[in-house]
């Protein structure tokens, strides 16, 4: 293995690993606010049917961006007005919007399966593209790609530096102490689904619109799954969500490298790694009960009703 | 299309099986992937429209796609041997068992399973010669090829696959001796995301020929978009890399599903295994694209015409496989029944078969 073959292979995983990172960025917004949306799959798939819908009658990449991330805070709009205002559970809630989301949008799509569009072409970025590996790595991709370190950027700090962060904090380890301070929850947990909805829509459109461009019937394959598993193996951290997306994207590329170098490794084990890793992280965690509690949001998964308080 | 699989799987169409004399012949199909894949079910889906259009109010056909292969199919299998179909055609290799199981519970109905080797009093199989295409494929990427690096997206390491490959190398061998083949498996017949990723690998490894077992278009996707050449599998792939592409081995599958229907209604039947290819035109070379030079067009069109006629057959020894046994001796052409069980790399291929 050479330098230019590790190069291409890491611009490989960041491209594999970004549609992971949006998923994965939008939902541990939502579960930091104490919600767990298993609905990201049907989200995802139609923010990509209706993305490529878009971009394909306008012809215009920015408008599917834009119909995919209305189209997801759409879907997850139903799924907030379910679980926060009638109380619905959300774990089967979430199952529910995701298989609604894989057949309506294998129906909205079917008209167009198999059309093809030009997609989003590489921009280098003048300067930071020539610096010698990292540049080619990190600055020669399209644009959503330059949009989701943007938005890790971004979430950093509002996460972590600003008001806006502890409310969604509080909102998510203690509502009823929150609640009790004035904090409006249930609006807090409508915009954290909603901003998760959107970041979802974006990610199928990644799908449709950059990575494979055109639009197939469940053509995101169980990345919203990964997505899921992926907050957790980030134990809620905004910067680890994005290496571990990068990881999982190189993982989920690996097999499909080393064969070509010739490995006789079998194919099925190198493309159970992304799995197994993290399985072995949730082993991890969990072994120390603890340490589990207090990485993940504490009334994550439970109802909150303000007309229940004292 | 979901909701008439899901109609099938409740078995709420399994009441209509009342079937008499002048009622139509119903025919079943299974799919692997969705009929809009644009490779091989598509063309499934053709031959299907196509029974229809030759046979008018004579048949009745039903369709259920994206199957998967392995406990679901014996599920869909049965549903439309319930729901009164006379002859069911299953069209992927996996769908091999489940067939022949449904099979032995529905003696009265005829089976026609794909690419498959089991057969039984109501279980027959065809199969197309695609290795006649990926001869014409081989010579054409052999030539091309600037690399001297031919990458292949193979999809499962089953006897057609594994032949197909085999012939591919063999040709382009013939016609640029310095040729590597690089094989990457994908493990799935239709995953555009995967076929993408795979694609991309082969080229960073220096592969500038594309060809693919996998029903997709979205290798040639990513061989436009990096300037590479493909080769288009199962359909006319054309338009999706308008450059890129330099031609298509189509399937046809239209005259045979015709004659195996035409068979039942005259109860004239009987299982059978059946191989179409050049000859039958069940396969077909489409659209040879014009920026291709002038030499490489007309070998395309040379070595079609040479294996058409029967003088070429691509497995005429002396073959050797690479770990250096004898597998085909001097004089001898495949039979049919060998073709099927073609389970080793021909000497040059430096990989081994995955197990």
């Amino acid at each position: 293995m050479d330098a230019d073959l590790i190069t291409q292979i890491l611009f490989a995983a960041i491209k594999t690993g970004t549609p992971l990172l949006f998923i994965a960025l939008g939902e541990v917004i939502c579960e930091k606010s104490g919600i767990l949306n298993l609905g990201q799959e049907g989200m995802m798939l139609m923010g990509a049917v209706l993305g490529f819908l878009a971009a394909y009658t306008t012809g215009s990449m920015g408008l599917g961006v834009l119909a995919a991330m209305i189209m997801g805070s759409f879907m997850s709009l139903i799924f907030a007005v379910l679980v926060l205002q009638l109380g619905a559970n959300q774990v089967a809630t979430g199952l529910a919007l995701t298989i609604f989301g894989t057949g309506l949008s294998a129906f909205v799509g079917s008209g167009v399966v198999g059309q093809t569009i030009q997609g989003f072409t590489p921009i280098a970025i003048p300067l930071l593209s020539d610096i010698p590996y990292l540049g080619e790595i990190l600055f020669k991709h399209d644009i959503l790609v330059y949009l989701s370190f943007a938005i890790t950027i971004a979430l950093y700090f509002v996460v972590n530096k600003t008001r806006v962060g502890l409310t969604l904090k509080a909102v998510g380890e203690n509502p009823n102490a929150a609640n009790a301070i004035g904090i409006k929850v249930l609006q807090v947990r409508y915009l954290a689904i909603m901003f998760g909805g959107a970041m979802a829509g974006i990610s199928g459109a990644y799908m449709s619109l950059v990575y494979t461009p055109m639009w197939v019937e469940n053509m995101t394959a169980g990345r919203g799954w990964i997505a899921l598993a992926l907050v957790v193996f980030a134990s809620w951290r905004i910067g680890r969500i994005m290496l571990g997306a990068y990881l999982f994207g190189l993982a989920s590329i690996m097999h499909l490298v080393l064969q070509g170098l010739g490995w006789s490794i079998s194919p099925n084990l190198l493309a159970m790694l992304p799995y197994m890793a993290t399985v072995i992280v949730m082993v991890i965690i969990s072994a120390d009960h603890f340490k589990e509690k207090l990485l993940a949001p504490r009334s994550l998964g439970k109802p909150f009703d303000p007309r229940n308080m004292a | 299309m979901k909701m008439k699989s899901l109609l099938l799987s409740l078995g709420l169409l399994a009441g209509a099986s009342a079937v008499q004399a002048e009622d139509p012949l119903k025919v079943g199909f299974v799919y692997v992937g969705p009929v809009g894949d644009l490779g091989w079910s598509y063309e499934h889906d053709l031959g299907r429209i196509g029974l229809e259009e030759h046979f008018g109010d004579k048949v009745e056909t039903t369709y259920v796609e994206n199957v998967p292969e392995g406990a679901d199919a014996e599920r869909v299998i049965t549903q439309l041997a319930k729901a009164g179909n006379d002859l069911i055609f299953t069209t992927s290799f996996g769908f091999m068992n489940p067939t022949v199981k449904v099979a032995k519970r529905f003696p009265k109905v005829t089976f026609e399973h794909a690419t498959g080797y089991k057969r039984s009093r109501n279980v027959g199989t065809y199969v197309l010669r695609t290795y006649e295409g990926r001869y014409v494929s081989g010579v054409a990427a052999g030539m091309m090829t600037k690399t001297n690096t031919i990458g292949y997206i193979a999809s499962f390491p089953i006897p057609e696959v594994i032949r197909d490959i085999n012939t591919v190398y063999m040709a382009a061998k013939k016609v640029n001796p310095d040729v590597k083949i690089k094989i990457v498996w994908v493990n799935s017949w239709y995953d555009p995301g995967k076929e993408t990723d795979a694609a991309n690998a082969l080229m960073d490894q220096g592969v500038d020929i594309l060809i693919q077992h996998t029903d997709s278009p979205a290798p040639q996707i990513a061989a436009e978009k990096r300037g590479m050449r493909s080769i288009g599998q199962a359909s006319n792939m054309s338009k999706f890399a308008p450059e890129a592409h330099m031609f298509s081995v189509r399937d046809n599958w239209t005259p045979y599903y015709v004659s195996v229907a035409e068979a039942v209604m005259n109860n004239t039947w009987k299982p059978s295994d059946y191989w179409g290819g050049f000859k039958e035109d069940m396969l077909t070379i489409e659209s040879i694209n014009p920026n291709l030079p002038a030499d490489v067009k007309a070998k395309i069109e040379e070595t079609y015409a040479v294996i058409k006629s029967g003088e070429l057959k691509p497995f005429t020894g002396p073959i050797k496989d690479n770990k250096g046994n004898t597998v085909v001796p001097e004089g001898h052409s495949l039979t049919d029944e060998e073709l099927a069980q073609v389970n080793w790399y021909v000497e040059g291929i430096t990989d081994e078969i995955p197990r």
